[in-house]
């Protein structure tokens, strides 16, 4: 029964709502069903020979920097390297395509893009081998502190972002997260402020497969992670993460677009994780030797290699320069790594705030008569497990 | 009185008229908005509304969206989005609209507001104030009134302010904008409408962040205490004089950094200590502060240090918190209970 058939009730109908609308057009949002790709296609024709070898020259660098820093770990000189291997075309791609006054946010795993962007390979691995937490003035490189919660680091370079706009800067900010930190709340709310605010932010998400242990299924049951960004009104864009040139381009359109003032994209790059989690996680547990393999036939640097060999723009003797250049920076960081830090306890009351307090004052206090009393350290940690 | 005078005078706005307290924070956001254009306020609510406190009132009309900005209901957002702002140069203020709606920030302050400058050996400080409206006594509902004040204590790396008085509300918050550190800015909302004769013509001073007052010189016992429970101390204080109490009443101001010197000194010179607050007792600052004085003072002390608190419980529905926050009588019953001796 309705109102209206109430015996007595008035014959009064209230104006209508408006009918709702959708605020955006989602079609134009939603990725392509299938990961973008380059190389092997005809599209390849199109991209750019000195940026394929540039691409090149900094995938096997990395693979090699990847190699090198695990051995590290083996060394007892890294406390630990959360290795990039199998996902260097997103890491190589992601530094190359900012512009030097853009801003980098990489998450744990992403030092590789530290180091392609241009810092210091031992500067990137303080947080890793346990001397500094950032061995870098993030402002002089544009490289946020790698992040280590996950991605807690993501509305900061919305904000970043944000501020260079406000300021009348035309800086990009590009923000790297794994499948795993799309889960997390910050997830949502820098990717729905970034939409909200258009800022001209890029999101890379690098998919590999894993959190840890847990497969893609368990984390998500999206289509893919690039559909996501149609819910906050941003383009969601979908790319074969080990195709070098497929990322290089899908970035650089998004961070031209940032760059043009039309707002944020969220882009997934389909990679995979060759090495566990880190040196001290055992990949075993949790997935099988044919499924790596199939991987290992699509390696990103086996695709770059082969389209650019069968191009003529790659040989024996180029390849072999390529990897004497990584053999000598894995040399060099190897011998770099080998000195000990030179370490001053007392930095520990330095950087908490501008002035110490009275009662870091006193703390300080204590650990310098600690130590020109001759007193050994009986506190545990990284010097007495090794 | 200097309002009766002002208002017999004519009303000349030179001449200090009574302000309370949220007036005194927003023109301290609006000075510090003027003086310096990387001051920028967001939150929920802080434009059109001027939030709901009215604290953030006809910023957003005077400096435009982008310098006071509705944000979209999200506190780590907010506060992460700040930390990005800061890290290119501005001087974010960030609204939390009550106590408890702050919690989802708190990875944010504690992982990265309060780390930045130590884990970047000093390299990018990050000159944040994140402004909460705290404590009960104004009939809230639940997630309303909850005294967070330990959580921030508790995280190295952040400033914990809180102002008790509507002159430390406008001086205070000038500091802490102008601060390079972190500061976590604890309002009392009880203290809100709180009033005092102020002149924004002639504004408080700006204080340094970090040192106590004594609100009230005593003789033989001190009150230690800061914030919402300031006027209670006080008004123990007097009410004690009956029984012959002479008591000193300390106001923090400050939780981090504390200002041990302002309190053992008033401790040593009276012997006697209480400290008050409307937080959990339990693992509250309370605790802290009482180890901190009898470390100091203990040859002394006459009476160990005591105790004022909330109840450890999760705060109270509105009609039962006044069972819970901490009144006169139970000041005075702490007071009495200090007439302690050996043995007894």
């Amino acid at each position: 029964m309705t109102v209206q058939e109430l015996p007595g009730a008035p014959a009064h109908r209230p104006t209508p709502p408006p009918a709702w609308k959708p605020l955006t057009d989602p079609a134009p949002l939603l990725p392509d069903p299938e990961p973008y790709r380059v190389l092997g296609t005809d599209a390849a024709a199109d991209a750019d020979p000195e940026l394929l070898l540039r691409l090149y020259a900094e995938l096997v660098r990395g693979r090699r920097y990847n190699a090198q820093a695990t051995a590290l770990t083996k060394q007892g000189r890294l406390a630990v390297y959360p290795s990039s291997t199998g996902q260097e075309a997103c890491e190589v791609a992601a530094a190359l395509v900012l512009e030097e006054r853009d801003w980098l946010f990489p998450s744990y795993r992403d030092t590789l893009a530290a180091v392609a962007r241009g810092l210091d390979p031992v500067e990137a691995l303080t947080l890793l081998r346990g001397d500094r937490h950032t061995g870098y003035d993030p402002r002089e490189h544009r490289i946020a502190p790698l992040c280590t919660p996950l991605a807690t680091q993501l509305p900061h370079a919305v904000g970043l972002a944000h501020a260079a706009r406000l300021k009348g800067d035309d800086v990009v900010a590009l923000a790297m997260v794994g499948d795993g930190g799309t889960s997390e709340g910050d997830f949502h709310e820098a990717l729905n402020f970034a939409a909200v605010w258009r800022a001209p932010v890029v999101f890379l998400v690098q998919n590999n497969g894993f959190a840890i242990s847990v497969p893609l299924a368990k984390q998500t049951a999206a289509p893919s992670l690039a559909h996501k960004a149609v819910g906050y009104g941003m383009p969601g864009r979908l790319v074969d993460g080990n195709d070098a040139a497929a990322v290089h381009e899908v970035l650089a359109e998004a961070v031209a677009r940032a760059r043009r003032g039309e707002g944020p994209t969220l882009v997934e790059a389909v990679t995979y994780r060759m090495d566990a989690h880190t040196n001290a996680d055992d990949a075993t547990r949790y997935r099988g030797d044919a499924e790596v393999e199939v991987w290992r036939e699509h390696d990103p640097i086996l695709l770059l290699e082969r389209e650019l060999t069968g191009r003529g723009l790659l040989d024996e003797e180029a390849v072999g320069t390529v990897r004497e250049a990584a053999e000598r920076m894995a040399a060099g960081l190897r011998d770099q790594m080998n000195a000990d830090p030179v370490l001053d306890p007392m930095d520990l009351f330095s950087h908490v705030f501008e002035e110490q307090t009275g009662q870091l004052r006193e703390q300080a206090a204590m650990l310098r008569d600690e130590l020109e009393a001759g007193q050994e350290p009986h506190g545990g940690g990284a010097e007495d497990a090794r | 009185m200097t309002t009766m005078a002002a208002a017999t005078a004519g009303g000349r706005t030179a001449r200090p008229r009574p302000a309370t307290m949220a007036q005194a924070l927003g023109r301290a956001l609006r000075d510090s908005m003027a003086e310096d254009p990387t001051v920028h306020v967001l939150g929920e609510d802080v434009g059109t509304l001027g939030g709901v406190f009215r604290v953030t009132d006809g910023l957003a009309k005077e400096f435009g969206d982008d310098r006071c900005t509705d944000t979209p209901l999200a506190e780590a957002g907010i506060l992460g989005a700040a930390v990005g702002m800061a890290m290119y140069g501005l001087r974010p203020v960030v609204e939390m609209q009550f106590d408890a709606f702050a919690y989802p920030a708190f990875e944010q302050l504690a992982s990265h507001v309060a780390k930045m400058r130590n884990r970047t050996g000093g390299a990018m400080p990050l000159p944040i104030t994140v402004r909460v409206p705290y404590g009960g006594g104004i009939g809230g509902v639940e997630h309303h009134s909850d005294s967070s004040e330990a959580y921030y204590m508790a995280t190295p790396g952040l400033h914990v302010v809180t102002p008790a008085t509507v002159e430390d509300a406008y001086g205070l918050l000038r500091a802490s904008i102008a601060s390079d550190d972190p500061v976590v800015f604890l309002e009392p909302k009880r203290l809100y409408w709180s009033k005092s004769d102020w002149s924004p013509e002639e504004p408080a001073p700006v204080e340094p962040i970090g040192r106590a007052a004594v609100r009230r010189p005593g003789r033989s016992a001190t009150l230690i205490t800061y914030g919402p429970s300031l006027p209670v101390c006080l008004e123990a204080a007097e009410a004690a004089t009956a029984e012959g109490w002479d008591l000193e009443v300390v106001d923090l101001r400050s939780l981090v950094p504390f200002d041990d010197e302002t309190v053992t000194a008033s401790v040593r010179r009276t012997g006697r200590a209480v400290v008050v607050h409307e937080s959990s007792g339990f693992g509250g600052p309370g605790g802290e502060i009482a180890a901190r004085v009898t470390e100091r003072c203990f040859h002394h002390l006459e009476a160990p240090v005591l105790r004022v608190a909330g109840f450890d419980i999760p705060y109270p529905p509105p009609m039962q918190e006044k069972h819970h926050l901490p009144g006169v009588d139970r000041v005075l019953d702490a007071v009495a209970r200090l007439q302690w001796e050996a043995g007894s």
